[in-house]
């Protein structure tokens, strides 16, 4: 009467082994290695060369690594404001959205701000972003908390209508006068981020990411906010029952969300660019995301993630240059490691039992 | 000879042994009784007899034929049904639909048909049923008597019924027993999963005794009394706690309910003009069957349902529409009725036992560690909770995630404290612990509103006695006039004293 079965079967444990944690980075790289290198064979490229150039090398020169951190700053902005917002249980896929309000915002100010001294109008620029990402992260976030209606669905329908505001604006008002081009006028030299190192794009933008992911640890482990959008985030009816308001805390935590992401538009157009141009960001707000859940929702994960992340992005054009395949192999590359990865974390919590 | 024999069956969950080489025989034509207490190993040892669970060792046979089974399909096909406390019955469908639903296989299905066939097999068995009778519309002793049916139309000869009678009141439990005995005669072997002595001794002709997943002894019934199987089930004579006569208090009320009204989930009425008053230094409490309003009172009063009418006044101040945070702040413990829910069970336990206070572990925004620390580490002994601080609270066992739970409520001293199910689903150990606390708390002088479904909780620890019905209060009445037959037709909804 019984049919043949599988003899081996998934037992749920509560606690993976000690030496399962150190291991787990390791094999999560070493699956996605192997799943990617067979795309990577219809490439007609040699796997290990591939990931030479996506690993190794952007290491190996000084001008390369400074590249892998300016990559990196953008990522990690965006990482901490999607944390931010993860970490309260408010599912904030909007930070490409909120990134361009910033960017908008600091369009404007480097043009109006245009006499000021750097000290007064960099913060002023800064201060300008966090307040439009802010602003466009709002009406998700009252949605969701004065209707329940999903914040999953509007922040992320945000992002197209912003995308034809960019477009709308750069077309219209903002066409480069003198170019022609779509794209805003140049920005005042005094409201440009300045450079970390001489003839590198290594600009004050990285400053902030990193005093973002300070400022992100600070609060999510020594404040008592901090304390509360985590309750919120892990147990919404529990939270509730304890006192903590859970809508006043979801909005702040979804506030600040925005505003960081619209940092990040700021250091976009502020260091690199000089222009608002229509493909500002490369995804770095949906990238976020997955700095953001690869981080674990924790400041030095989001760190380290959005470094790995940055060298994956510059890898992918070394390895595009030096080899001739797609520069979209980085971008299979981290959407197969989020996947791994979350796989692993899933699966760490199983063990693997004969049947009897 | 036997029916069903289960040899030697270990089951272990990580370090946990649910089972450790359990033997049990069933003769067929006997009501079998698997007494214990919660976590002895009972609904393991059914579950893995119904294929739900695996044994790691050991044998089953039935019929004398050694057999393997993998899942509930195997187990009905061997002629097994179970039927637990948690019924698998589609709300808005008929009982016939219900009872064919998953065995039929035709395409098409014939109405009238199924429900003549369903009709013939609950005359056969003597349960009294309409097959045409919306599910929705049953009480629970007639969704009970579905399952069975069910599981008897699938030509169920063994029927396995994990603590049948604790949804029921007493005169629905009269009913069971009657089906019971006319099931015996017709041949069918049940198994009995219950903690109950009473029960067992009327009911069951022999009784298999698991403490500690381990099979302490198998008895015929008609040779014990039920304190000889209390020794076996808890290792102990006595067991339980006493309460002291009340203190003569000035009769201060400290929690008042005045006409309270509230709407459930989908906005129909749930509570009814509840009036109740708790005086200082007693226990009041709410009897009665799961599901007339009892959850819905408790969060009524907690602050985390709004009351659509009606006034909740502690001590003196009226509290009603005050938020959680201004309701402790005015003297009210909460005890959360649902531990995973009243608890952030991801955070550590540190966390947890200071989340309602969070404002006095606070200078200028941010966390004082050092004193939540020694707070913590402080009700950690007191209430002699094993774990350390910084555990996950996901990970800590009922017994001490409820005390987590005291801790946090009971170090404050409130002057009135909820207590909604506190010892639902924790072992002797842990019951006796939450008790013993709450009847200090109550000769410290405090007001406690105790809402349980366990009758003998209620009879052992009230002062007073309300009975609630369908969202009303259909009575109140001192302990000492409480018998459970008469609480039984009070919360059987039959009369209303007042």
């Amino acid at each position: 009467m019984e049919a043949k079965r599988f003899p081996y079967q998934l037992i749920k444990t509560d606690t993976p082994p000690f030496w399962m944690r150190p291991l787990i980075p390791v094999l999560i790289l070493l699956t996605t290695f192997l799943i990617t290198a067979g795309l990577i064979l219809t490439a007609r490229a040699n796997p290990f060369q591939a990931y030479y150039y996506f690993l190794i090398s952007p290491l190996s020169s000084q001008v390369s690594f400074l590249e892998v951190l300016v990559k990196a700053t953008p990522l990690m902005l965006t990482g901490v404001a999607v944390t931010f917002a993860f970490a309260t249980g408010y599912y904030n896929i909007g930070a490409e959205g909120q990134l361009y309000a910033g960017a908008i915002a600091a369009a404007w100010l480097g043009i109006v701000l245009g006499g000021l001294p750097p000290l007064i109008a960099l913060p002023l620029m800064i201060i300008g972003g966090f307040l439009a990402g802010m602003a466009w992260a709002l009406i998700p976030a009252l949605l969701k908390v004065r209707l329940a209606v999903d914040e999953v669905v509007t922040t992320l329908l945000m992002n197209s209508i912003m995308a034809y505001i960019v477009s709308a604006i750069l077309n219209g008002p903002w066409r480069d006068p003198t170019s022609g081009w779509p794209q805003s006028p140049e920005i005042a030299e005094s409201t440009m981020f300045f450079k970390l190192i001489p003839r590198s794009r290594l600009h004050f933008g990285f400053i902030v990411g990193l005093i973002a992911i300070a400022v992100l640890w600070f609060v999510l482990t020594q404040t008592s906010f901090g304390l509360k959008m985590r309750a919120v985030g892990l147990g919404k009816p529990a939270a509730q029952f304890a006192g903590i308001s859970v809508g006043r805390t979801t909005l702040i935590a979804a506030l600040i969300s925005g505003g960081i992401a619209g940092i990040a538009g700021v250091s976009e157009v502020a260091g690199i660019q000089y222009h608002l141009i229509g493909d500002l960001s490369a995804n770095y707000g949906y990238t976020g995301v997955i700095i953001a859940t690869l981080g674990g929702l924790n400041a030095i994960g989001v760190f380290v993630a959005s470094l790995f992340f940055g060298l994956i992005d510059t890898g992918a054009q070394t390895v595009s240059r030096a080899m001739g395949v797609p520069v979209y192999l980085g971008q299979v590359t981290q959407a197969v490691m989020l996947l791994v990865a979350l796989g692993m974390y899933l699966l760490q919590r199983y063990r693997i039992v004969r049947r009897v | 000879m036997f029916i069903v024999e289960m040899q030697s069956i270990t089951k272990r969950f990580g370090d946990l042994i649910a089972n450790d080489h359990v033997n049990f025989q069933l003769k067929k034509g006997e009501v079998h009784a698997l007494l214990g207490e919660n976590g002895a190993g009972k609904t393991t040892l059914m579950r893995i007899l119904y294929g739900l669970y695996h044994p790691d060792s050991g044998v089953i046979k039935v019929k004398d034929q050694p057999v393997v089974i993998h899942s509930p399909k195997d187990a009905i096909q061997l002629g097994i049904g179970m039927v637990t406390q948690h019924f698998a019955l589609v709300p808005p469908l008929t009982v016939a639909e219900n009872v064919v639903l998953g065995y039929q296989n035709s395409f098409v299905l014939n109405q009238t048909q199924i429900e003549e066939s369903v009709a013939k097999a609950a005359q056969r068995f003597g349960l009294e049923i309409n097959p045409k009778a919306i599910v929705r519309h049953l009480s629970v002793g007639q969704r009970q008597r579905v399952e069975i049916l069910k599981a008897l139309y699938r030509n169920a000869e063994i029927l396995i019924l994990d603590e049948p009678t604790a949804v029921l009141i007493p005169q629905e439990v009269e009913a069971l027993f009657e089906t019971l005995n006319l099931l015996k005669q017709e041949g069918l072997s049940v198994i009995f999963i219950s903690h109950k002595l009473h029960e067992v001794t009327q009911i069951t002709d022999r009784v298999t005794v698991l403490r500690d997943g381990k099979v302490v002894g198998t008895v015929n019934t008609a040779d014990v009394t039920q304190k000889e199987l209390a020794a076996m089930m808890v290792g102990r004579e006595t067991f339980g706690v006493s309460r002291p006569d009340a203190t003569e208090s000035a009769q201060k009320p400290a929690l008042e309910l005045v006409n309270l009204c509230a709407n459930d989930d989908k906005h129909l009425p749930v509570l009814k003009n509840v009036s109740l008053t708790v005086y200082e230094g007693e226990i009041l409490g709410i009897a009665g069957v799961g599901g007339n309003g009892q959850k819905e009172l408790a969060e009524t009063i907690c602050g985390v349902r709004q009351p659509t009418a009606g006034k909740i006044v502690v001590e003196g101040q009226d509290v009603t529409g005050k938020s959680p945070s201004e309701l402790t702040r005015a003297g009210l413990g909460r005890i959360p009725e649902d531990r995973h829910e009243g608890m952030v069970v991801h955070l550590t336990v540190t966390e947890n036992l200071v989340l309602e206070h969070l404002d006095e572990f606070t200078r200028k925004g941010m966390l004082d560690h050092k004193a939540i620390r020694q707070y913590a580490d402080d009700l950690i002994r007191k209430f002699q909770i094993k774990a350390r601080p910084n555990d996950i609270t996901r990970t800590l066992s009922g017994g001490n995630m409820q005390k987590v739970l005291l801790a946090r409520v009971l170090a404050r001293q409130p002057k009135v404290i909820i207590a909604p199910q506190p010892t639902r689903g924790l072992d002797i150990g842990a019951t006796d612990y939450v008790r013993q606390q709450l009847l200090e708390q109550r000769q410290r002088g405090a007001a406690i509103l105790l809402i349980s479904e366990d009758l003998d909780e209620i009879l052992a620890l009230s002062d007073r006695i309300a009975v609630i019905y369908e969202g009303e209060i259909v009575g109140t009445l001192p302990a000492s006039e409480a018998t459970p037959e008469r609480l039984g037709l009070l919360m059987s909804g039959a009369v209303k004293e007042h």
